[in-house]
């Protein structure tokens, strides 16, 4: 005998219900002939069939769930956002429409903010130089004009001297934008003064810098090192890009 | 597949399927347990098999449409019943380990519709599921697989396991 007497149990359900092989049916046929256990377990399998089918126990979809169905069904193939429930492309939409709002809401606020921050800038500008007050330390030294500001603000700003592009460093003073102090650094070209603002913004990436025309202004912002600069100055613009592209490197 | 035009695809669907709906219900109303459970169920998974009905490639309809009711089911299932899913530990329970259908215990061929009913009833989900596309509704151990998503050996090993069960829960000495 090739079929192991312990297999035989779990087979004999796959021989009843047909789904055997030949040869493996063959096998169960000789082992049943010779072993009665095998045997009445066989006739349980089929008692249990004939008990279970016998009064007819399966469900039948009510008429009304078919009904319903049917209707459904036709909803669902009208519907030209199929694939999704109409509460859920409700949902969807409405939290999409949210998204947009507060974004363009938040744009608008930042570039209002923008707008007015430039607006500061130019005013700061204008009145360091009808006040005669465009330095409080003049010298074209960045090592005399940065340790100026020590103990007078609580950052460190980078202090350079562009001489040698064209921007001599003419000196630096306090002053304020945004409601806070802010290094002014103040440089020149061709006797047109620029106004640099320093201020420290923590955790910003690196901006490159962005022209603003306002007033018939030239003004540029960037950021770099978590410092935002502001460039301003009756230069024209591509004199002023150049000078903004120096420090911004 | 070719594409089919809103009233076209819902008549090739009402000609294919829907002549599956008893089977579909009846599959649906021994896993969930109660009418409403199976109904909810069936019109979920008919939605959905109607949604993606383009994806159906023609062969085995019944079949088809039974898989996405099983998996209705289940996901159902574990939405309310959690303690639905362990058929080892509920097999453990039903004390049915150790006798393949046990020679001895002899079933009561007079058994009422109602009974047989809550026998399969009382069964593992997943057992309850092999006897029904088995005995009730005559799939073949290949086409269980495919509906359940499981090898034909844990068909075959489900199915003797759950009538192993089964006939514990309708024999007298089992009941008394």
């Amino acid at each position: 005998m090739s079929i192991d007497h312990s297999q035989v149990p779990e087979l004999l359900h796959a021989y009843v219900d047909g789904e055997l092989d030949l040869v493996n049916g063959q096998e169960i046929e000789r082992h049943l002939r010779t072993c009665e256990d095998c045997r009445r377990i066989e006739q349980q399998i089929r008692a249990l069939h004939e008990v279970v089918t016998s009064d007819a126990p399966s469900y039948r979809a009510p008429a009304h769930l078919r009904r319903n169905l049917r209707a459904a069904l036709r909803r669902e193939a009208k519907e030209p956002g199929r694939g999704i429930s109409w509460p859920w492309l409700t949902f969807a939409t409405v939290t999409v429409c949210a998204i947009l709002l507060l974004a363009a809401a938040l744009f608008q606020n930042t570039r209002a903010t923008q707008r007015a921050l430039a607006d500061q800038v130019i005013g700061n500008h204008v009145r360091s130089l009808l006040a005669t007050h465009l330095v409080d330390v003049a010298s074209s030294d960045q090592h005399t004009v940065k340790p100026w500001f020590d103990g007078k603000i609580d950052f460190a700003p980078e202090v350079r001297d562009l001489s040698n592009d064209g921007f001599p460093l003419a000196g630096g003073r306090l002053d304020y934008l945004d409601g806070k102090t802010v290094v002014a650094l103040v440089y020149h070209r061709n006797k047109h003064p620029i106004n640099l603002f320093i201020a420290p913004v923590p955790a910003k990436g690196d901006t490159a810098p962005e022209s603003i025309n306002r007033r018939g202004y030239s003004l540029f912002h960037w950021t770099h090192s978590e410092m935002d600069y502001w460039a301003v100055s009756d230069l024209n613009q591509t004199e002023l890009r150049h000078f903004a592209d120096l420090l911004a490197r | 597949m070719f594409r089919l035009t809103e009233p076209t695809r819902l008549s090739e669907f009402e000609k294919q399927i829907l002549p599956h709906l008893d089977a579909a219900y009846n599959l649906a109303r021994f896993l969930m347990g109660n009418d409403q459970n199976a109904e909810d169920v069936v019109q979920e998974a008919s939605l959905r098999a109607f949604r993606f009905f383009e994806s159906f490639r023609g062969e085995n309809s019944r079949a088809w449409f039974l898989s996405i009711v099983r998996n209705t089911s289940f996901t159902a299932l574990k939405r309310y019943r959690s303690d639905e899913a362990n058929v080892v530990f509920e097999e453990e329970l039903h004390g049915g380990q150790s006798h393949e259908m046990d020679a001895g215990v002899a079933i009561d061929r007079a058994q009422d519709r109602e009974t047989v009913r809550r026998a399969i009833e009382q069964l593992p989900a997943e057992f309850r599921e092999a006897i029904t596309l088995r005995e009730l509704e005559n799939f073949s151990y290949k086409e269980i697989a495919g509906i359940a998503g499981v090898p034909i050996g844990t068909v075959m090993s489900r199915l003797a396991r759950a009538r192993r069960q089964l006939q514990m829960i309708l024999s007298k000495t089992y009941t008394k």
